[in-house]
């Protein structure tokens, strides 16, 4: 035990323990388990079933409780395992129960009635994973449908984000114009003006549009990003303007310089706005919440605070979708949080 | 075998850009057309187009009309079917026998949403600095795998603000895993998010959850740009790690730690979505703070009224431009530091 010890706590260069070292420690394994800890709960809460979630204090593992079919009762019986006098353990199915006594069978022999004392008996549990909380709001709600809408929407904004934002970046880094400054400008001023600032008129906007509860009302009021506009264009700044003028002299179309040279060689900054702007628009809740006020059109986030908003709530399920909800970001983080980390580190945003 | 996957991966790479190369033919020859008129520097207006479109169909033109909408009444949704009424809005919103008793005015819902958004602002900005500087200061310690630390702090701000408001419903229900450990430890559960002090407490320890890694990675930034020979000379000359922190760390950061100041300002000034799942601004009005007031007043609430919505919107971008021109000249003045360096 000491070896280990000795092992756990040697520090290089023979160094002693300072405070700051426990002190480290100590906020590194409380942070782990505080950011991961509660996610970690919801995916477990998400594979037990409605009694088990409504048990207190709850378990950690997701037991059900047995039933069987007795022959001669309708319903299932619950299943209990009863001590006898003589400490032998049987397990009988409940019948009903009165008070501190409950009428008991022995599923074998259905025919006699057993009285035993609540006192000597215990549920019979085992573990069993609540699939069903994940297959259900599929079948039964119309989770299938948001989940399309939202990948929908996703995909579009994504896809016309990268398209818009990285024109405006190249015409704002490599060409010289009149005004291109007050451009510069106005896209600066617009990040002063959040969403929540311009709720009323942008809303009326869109239902001039037509797009009042359309998904495209969602998609086309985001697509703009001046963040996203800021960060392509640094990056072309430092692309040689020499490439873009021999491309000129072989007769390349100014299109075509943008598409086949300047695109390619902004890949790197174009993945980072693609995966910020991912996961912007998979997180994306006041505005689709203003926007789509029918059920076919909501996006995930939205149908599942609808669901969430509920005078009877149906934990098992919301756990279930929370969980399908979260796991595109979850591998976003896996895979690409290295990418993120440096990229917020680079510029400051989110 | 690497040659194979590569192989794989370009061709892999040419069948999905296949139709991009197609697109690009497709759009040439018009695109040459209008080049053949603009000349290749007027192409720029071409580049420009769509997103200025959408800027200004989107953001610009909203932004002027709201001022009218501030100054017109009724339920009406399009601006030419309204009201004008001045400032009558922006008289009721203000017509207070006192501020600091929201029932005294006319709009109380308002008031109170201004003194809990304050009080808000306050609390979660004092914690969220504290909470990101001993991160980033731990983060930039000698660490074993510190880009696997780094990724736990930054787990939860990737979160969706429903699934972030989910998770800690969740957890501090009245049968939820809080109460289990306060059971475990002795005490008496408590309903959280039914107990006003208490649900104030957790729309901050949320807001802070799921936002502190990402001010804690710029600080880390910050942090990993001071020069290393200054933390060696004050090791030789024996410093303390707390002096050392007084003396260097903190002053050499303090441009970034302002920036972390006026970005969580601004952010906390306008906090809606995680807060809205966790309580819906409750209990009662206990947290109910602006962004929901202007949500519920102009699009929830029975009696709509888009004007008044419009005229708290616009006195809550006020105080945001004034953070954000603040936060704009504090990025300037240090990327000027950062050039005579």
């Amino acid at each position: 035990m000491s070896r280990v010890a000795e092992f756990l706590f040697r520090r290089r260069g023979g160094a002693g323990w300072h405070w700051t070292d426990v002190f480290t420690w100590f906020w590194l394994i409380g942070g782990l388990i505080v950011m991961f800890g509660p996610a970690l709960w919801l995916v477990n809460s998400s594979f037990k079933t409605p009694a088990a979630l409504a048990e207190f204090p709850p378990t950690v593992l997701p037991y059900v409780t047995a039933e069987a079919i007795v022959e001669g009762y309708e319903e299932p019986l619950q299943l209990f395992e009863v001590r006898n006098d003589d400490g032998s353990v049987r397990v009988l199915a409940e019948v009903r129960r009165l008070g501190t006594v409950a009428q008991m069978v022995d599923p074998a022999n259905p025919g006699e009635i057993i009285r035993v004392n609540i006192q000597n008996r215990t549920p019979k549990r085992s573990i069993a994973f609540a699939l069903d909380n994940y297959v259900q709001p599929f079948l039964a709600f119309d989770f299938f449908l948001y989940l399309r809408n939202s990948v929908f929407v996703t995909v579009v904004a994504t896809l016309i984000t990268l398209l818009t934002n990285s024109m405006a970046a190249f015409a704002l880094s490599k060409y010289n114009f009149r005004g291109r400054s007050a451009v510069m400008m106005l896209i600066v001023a617009t990040l002063m003006v959040p969403l929540s600032v311009i709720l009323v008129p942008l809303y009326s906007v869109i239902s001039a549009m037509g797009l009042f509860n359309s998904l495209w009302g969602v998609i086309l009021p985001t697509v703009a990003t001046p963040t996203g506009v800021f960060m392509l264009r640094q990056y072309m700044l430092t692309i040689p303007d020499e490439l873009i003028e021999a491309a000129r002299m072989d007769k390349a179309s100014e299109w075509q310089i943008y598409w086949r040279i300047i695109l390619p060689l902004t890949a790197p900054a174009l993945a980072v706005l693609a995966i910020f702007s991912v996961v912007w628009r998979w997180n994306d809740f006041l505005w689709p919440l203003i926007v789509l006020s029918r059920k076919e059109v909501y996006t995930l986030q939205v149908g599942l605070n609808t669901y969430a908003g509920e005078l009877n709530v149906q934990w098992h399920y919301i756990l279930a979708m929370t969980v399908v909800t979260m796991i595109p970001v979850v591998l976003v983080f896996i895979f690409l949080q290295r990418f993120i980390t440096t990229g917020i580190a680079g510029s400051g945003l989110k | 075998m690497g040659d194979v996957r590569n192989g794989i991966a370009t061709r892999a790479g040419a069948m999905i850009l296949a139709p991009v190369g197609w697109l690009a033919n497709v759009f040439d020859a018009p695109l040459r057309m209008l080049q053949r008129r603009t000349g290749s520097n007027g192409m720029a207006v071409f580049f420009l187009a769509p997103n200025m479109l959408v800027f200004g169909i989107f953001v610009l033109f909203p932004l002027v009309i709201n001022i009218l909408y501030s100054m017109t009444g009724g339920g009406a949704l399009f601006l030419g079917d309204r009201t004008f009424v001045g400032a009558d809005q922006y008289g009721r919103l203000f017509s207070c026998g006192s501020y600091l008793d929201p029932k005294s005015c006319t709009e109380d819902l308002f008031w109170i949403a201004v003194w809990n958004t304050l009080a808000f602002v306050v609390l979660q900005v004092a914690m969220m600095v504290a909470v990101a500087l001993v991160t980033a200061l731990v983060l930039n310690r000698e660490l074993r795998a510190r880009s696997f630390w780094r990724a736990v702090f930054f787990f939860p701000v990737l979160l969706s603000p429903v699934v972030v408001g989910l998770i800690w419903r969740w957890i501090l229900q009245r049968q939820g895993l809080l109460n289990l450990m306060v059971f475990e430890a002795g005490g008496t559960p408590v309903n959280w998010l039914v107990e006003r002090n208490w649900a104030f407490t957790a729309t901050i320890m949320v807001s802070v959850w799921a936002h502190v890694g990402f001010y804690a990675l710029i600080l880390l930034a910050g942090l990993q740009a001071i020069p290393k020979d200054l933390y060696e000379a004050a090791e030789m000359d024996g410093t303390r790690p707390l002096r050392v922190f007084w003396r260097i760390t903190l002053p050499l950061l303090a441009p970034n730690l302002l920036v972390v100041l006026v970005l969580t300002l601004i952010r906390a000034v306008q906090i809606f979505d995680e807060v809205y799942v966790l309580t819906g601004g409750g209990p009662g009005t206990s947290t109910l703070f602006l962004t929901q007031y202007i949500y519920e007043v102009g699009f929830a609430s029975m009696l709509r009224n888009p004007g008044l919505a419009s005229a708290a919107s616009i006195l809550m971008g006020a105080v945001l431009v004034v953070l954000t021109l603040i936060q704009l000249g504090i990025a300037r003045r240090n990327e000027q530091r950062g050039k005579m360096r």
